[in-house]
């Protein structure tokens, strides 16, 4: 007769669970509500939803550095506890461009707000842990609820975008399932720290290569994927630009920390073990992915396909950060996310205020050049806000990104690597230029048609994000030191 | 007053930001009191700066990121000091005279964020700031060139963008590795520049980063193979953005040599002479030779500007007390006498919508004032005895003469060449009978154009006649900066050819 399994209440320090159960009990009460009241207003929804969020930010803030729980998947380390803080923080930026003036389809239902936070629950589930198979259920969890957060765009081209991002999503999805099956078939476990402790043993037996390249190879297409690295960078522009400004926003910043934190977990752990190659293929991969990502971007017609290949470029100006595999690389990831966030929140707000509801300008795009032009001659503080989100993108100093860019120069240079600085510095040359091709037309260019209605989109709510977007882009000098001290020490406190 | 420099640098970014609430028709009276204010509080600064203390002086530092090692840090020297003096009154000249009438709101502010950026530059001493306003200045001329500028502006603006932004990311990571390599030696983190000194870099290091600082400033003086940025630039700017990009943003990149790459690459410097100086020369004589074939006088001007840029090159790697001192003179020179000129193209234009020589002729008669200070500012820039030209020239050449004679005369032959092609500028446009019915026309400089113009003449006469009040505190700085060089040097060569001046040698 089995022995019962006593498993006490103490031992699974639930207390490690608790983030994500409050961005799934919020968006439960959601549901809940909509049930009880269908006539709610988007407004309530969206307070709501950051109020969840603020809860959920408190819970993480308050949580122990290096604890694990619930059986010991889950992992709560510096890395998982910073994430998980950008993660909130980003959503909760990005869920007030809900507020717009006109009546867009997928925010009238809170269906839309209850996946939002499903979704927010799955990236915390994916950071937070180092146990593949959770991992996986977060990064679905999350994937799906971004899918139909798409879809829900209602027109036909985000149900393109829904649909591409989908199956290459599940592309992705088997990729990590059978990369997790090589790494479980090899070292009969699925949690890292084992996986990484039955490898350093075994690394020098024969044959042990060719499954490690199999694992790995398998799980960085999966990774190449999410992140949209080169040659898997494709889907993104179009997804991009079927989503609305909002969730495209939210989408270069959001998913892509949770998969860096991944990323860090597994690639660190190869780089770690010594298998220099897999460093190399980061690196190279990032390289392509930055200087093609910017040569493509030179030749789009939309700013929002712009923008998409300018994230793609960030992505990999990123991913070489990791590839470096030092403390000041891994805090260089989360830096330049956490400052290239209000920029971007910036920049697609922008996009956001000046969507219509048909294509006014162009026939094919939502937001060409064209709809730009002259813009100081109509809205001088509108062009140079957009400006200014223009240069810092394009790493000018003192604004947000440049500071990110500058620590992650720095660290490439300091684990030795000045070849890959100087590649960073010539691409961000070669980003000026699409950039500026905006800001030239905004500023030097004279209007084209109809242009007292850009912003047509355009209320209070809206301009505040724009205002505090603004304010942290501007006065990044002044709050990057708190930023780099606190990460650093978050990251090295978790030993990475 | 010990904090004169963040007032300086912020107190026309703050006008700038404020600005925006000024109505269009006071914007050019706004404009021009703030850009007073702050050339009388540079000249506070000038009074209350110590010419006898060849350091840092009015030194501020505030931490802003420890962790990169990254501060606030400010101060100004006898080398840094004039060229602020000459910003904040080129600035205001060119506001005064200034011209346009369109968008007049949108120029001015951003001549004030501009005039932030050309005083931020000169007085940082931390790489990272002064990196953030040499890069930030070009975000205003950008919009200077590209808004009110000619028909091919758009082109001529993002040229001059992406030109700058490259090479000076180059100079980016180079001044990463620098701290990099001071934070192997000491253990902390520091772009401070007075830190940066005390470093004794192996040679071939110093080589490597001479290449990569050499990248940013070359573009920008512009040397030889990088010139092709400036003409389209000054062709297609406005008279104020010309005005300023010749007076003050060039000399972003010959300040950048004597601040960064002399003193902090001394080996590698001495070892860059001879190509550094092959480079000025064939900037000064070609680009001299191209001039002459302009037949368009702002090109002209424009060409000439580039040939005078090789001969404060030649100075600051004379590695010597007359060559550098001589080239920071001639910085101030150039941008006082080259500014006026493209001023006075620029008040030409204004009245005959042209600027080609052959549209021209005769106006001496028909314009005396404007021909006269044409004629001053003319002779200033080809160097002649008793004004402002000379001086610079003089010494510069006078400092190479001893590192090699037979360079010194090749960029001697600049004088000869800049007499030949101004000359044939003065004689077709102001000389001989009016053929051009147009030309009849033609009113003289007015009040405003006179009294913006009669500043810049009262300077190149005074400080031809009599320089050292100024060439003082230069000669100070520089001297103290050569000793220091020599001290640092590794290589004997280095320590041959950086002479240390020992008693000051007056001139006139």
């Amino acid at each position: 007769m089995l022995e019962p399994i006593n498993v006490s209440l103490e031992s699974l320090n639930l207390i490690t669970l608790a983030p994500m159960l409050v961005a799934i009990t919020g968006g439960l009460i959601i549901l809940i509500m909509d049930l009880i009241n269908s006539k709610l207003h988007k407004s309530l929804y969206v307070m709501l939803t950051i109020l969840i969020l603020f809860v959920d930010f408190g819970t993480v803030l308050g949580l122990n550095v290096n604890e694990r729980g619930f059986f010991d998947v889950m992992l709560i380390d510096g890395i998982s506890i910073i994430s998980q803080l950008l993660i909130i923080a980003g959503s909760m930026i990005f869920i007030p461009l809900a507020l717009t003036s006109k009546r867009f389809h997928e925010y009238s239902y809170p269906e839309f707000f209850a996946l939002f936070l499903f979704m927010i629950s799955g990236f915390q589930f994916m950071v937070a842990s180092d146990n593949l198979i959770l991992i996986f259920v977060g990064l679905e969890t999350a994937s799906l609820s971004l899918y139909t957060l798409i879809a829900l765009h209602n027109r036909a081209n985000s149900y393109e975008a829904a649909v591409k991002y989908f199956t290459m999503g599940a592309l992705a999805a088997a990729f990590f399932a059978m990369g997790s099956a090589v790494i479980y078939a090899l070292t009969g476990s699925i949690e890292l720290y084992k996986v990484a402790e039955v490898l350093s043993t075994r690394l020098n037996e024969t044959g042990l290569m060719i499954a490690v390249f199999g694992s790995s190879v398998l799980l960085l297409v999966a990774f190449a994927f999410k992140i949209s690295l080169f040659p898997f960078h494709t889907w993104a522009p179009d997804v991009y630009e079927g989503a609305s400004a909002a969730l495209a926003g939210y989408m270069s910043v959001v998913p892509k920390v949770a998969a860096f934190v991944v990323s860090i977990r597994i690639f660190g752990m190869y780089i770690d073990l010594g298998i220099e190659w897999v460093r190399w293929t980061i690196l190279i991969l990032a390289v392509i992915t930055m200087t093609l990502a910017n040569i493509m971007a030179l030749v789009q017609n939309d700013v929002k396909r712009m923008l998409a290949y300018s994230s793609i470029s960030h992505a990999g100006f990123i991913m070489a950060a990791l590839a470096l595999d030092t403390t000041e690389g891994n805090t260089a990831i989360f830096l330049y996310y956490a400052l290239f966030m209000f920029t971007n929140l910036g920049a697609f707000t922008m996009l956001w205020i000046s969507r219509h509801k048909v294509r006014r300008f162009d026939k094919r795009y939502d937001h060409p050049y064209e709809k730009f032009a002259g813009l100081i001659q109509i809205m001088p503080m509108g062009a140079v806000v957009m400006g200014l989100f223009m240069f810092s993108l394009a790493g000018v100093p003192p604004f947000s990104v440049f500071w990110g860019k500058i620590y992650v120069m720095q660290a490439a240079v300091n684990a030795g690597y000045i070849w890959l600085a100087i590649v960073m510095g010539l691409n961000s040359a070669i980003a000026a230029y699409y950039y500026l091709k905006l800001v030239v037309y905004m500023f030097l260019k004279d209007p084209v048609k109809d242009v007292d209605v850009v912003y047509y989109n355009i209320n209070r709510p809206l301009m505040v994000i724009v205002g505090f977007a603004t304010a942290a882009t501007v006065t990044a000098i002044f709050y990057v030191q708190p930023l780099v001290s606190y990460l650093y020490y978050m990251i090295s406190a978790s030993g990475y | 007053m010990e904090n004169i420099l963040s007032i300086l640098v912020f107190f026309p970014a703050v006008a700038g930001l404020l600005g925006f609430v000024v109505d269009k028709e006071s914007a050019r009276a706004y404009g021009i009191t703030v850009a007073t204010i702050e050339f009388f509080l540079s000249l506070w600064l000038w009074f209350s700066f110590d010419t006898s203390n060849a350091g840092m002086q009015f030194v501020e530092m505030i931490p802003l990121i420890p962790d990169m090692g990254i501060s606030y840090y400010v101060g100004v020297d006898g080398i840094s000091l004039f060229i602020i003096l000459m910003a904040t009154l080129m600035t205001l000249i060119g506001m005064v005279s200034m011209s346009i009438t369109k968008n007049i709101k949108n120029m001015i502010i951003s001549l004030l964020f501009l005039e932030m950026t050309m005083v931020g530059v000169f007085v940082a001493l931390d790489a990272i700031i002064f990196y953030l306003f040499w890069e930030l200045s070009l975000v205003p001329m950008l919009y200077i060139i590209g808004a009110w500028g000619g028909p091919l502006r758009v082109y001529a603006s993002i040229k001059f963008f992406l030109y700058t932004f490259t090479g000076s990311l180059v100079m980016l990571v180079g001044m990463l590795f620098v701290a990099y390599i001071y934070h192997n030696l000491t253990g902390v983190w520091s772009f401070a520049i007075t830190d940066w000194y005390a470093l004794v870099l192996p040679v071939n290091y110093q080589l490597w980063l001479f290449a990569a600082f050499f990248m940013g400033f070359a573009i920008k003086v512009p040397m030889f193979p990088f010139h092709t940025w400036l003409p389209y630039a000054h062709g297609q700017a406005p008279t104020i953005g010309s005005v300023i990009l010749a007076a003050v943003l060039l000399k972003m990149g010959t300040y950048g040599f004597v601040r960064f790459s002399l003193p902090m690459f001394p080996d590698a410097s001495v070892i860059a002479i001879t190509p550094v100086a092959v480079l000025s020369l064939i900037m000064v004589v070609y680009t001299a030779m191209v001039a002459y074939a302009q037949k368009d006088i702002k090109q002209v001007i424009a060409y000439s500007s580039v040939s005078h840029m090789g001969i404060i090159m030649i100075g600051v790697f004379a590695m010597n007390a007359e060559g550098i001192s001589g080239s920071v003179f001639q910085m101030l020179s150039h941008g006082i006498v080259s500014g006026a000129l493209f001023m006075l193209v620029g008040m030409i234009y204004d009245r005959r919508h042209t600027k080609l020589m052959s549209e021209f002729g005769g106006l001496a008669s028909v314009m005396p004032k404007y021909a006269v200070i044409f004629g001053i500012m003319l002779m200033a820039a080809v160097g002649l005895p008793l004004t402002i030209g000379f001086v610079g020239e003089f010494l510069v050449l006078l400092g190479f003469y001893q590192v090699s004679p037979v360079m010194t005369i090749i960029a001697g032959s600049s004088i000869i060449l800049g007499a030949v092609y101004m000359l044939a500028v003065f004689k077709k446009s102001f000389f001989g009978p009016i053929t051009n019915e147009e030309n009849k026309k033609l009113k003289d400089l007015d009040r405003r154009e006179t009294w913006s113009l009669i500043p810049l003449v009262a300077i190149v006469i005074w400080l031809g006649v009599y320089p050292k009040p100024v060439l003082e505190p230069i000669d100070n700085s520089v001297k103290a900066m050569l000793n220091f060089m020599d001290e640092k040097a590794i290589t004997q060569e280095a320590k041959d050819m950086i002479k240390v001046a020992q008693s000051s040698k007056e001139v006139k």
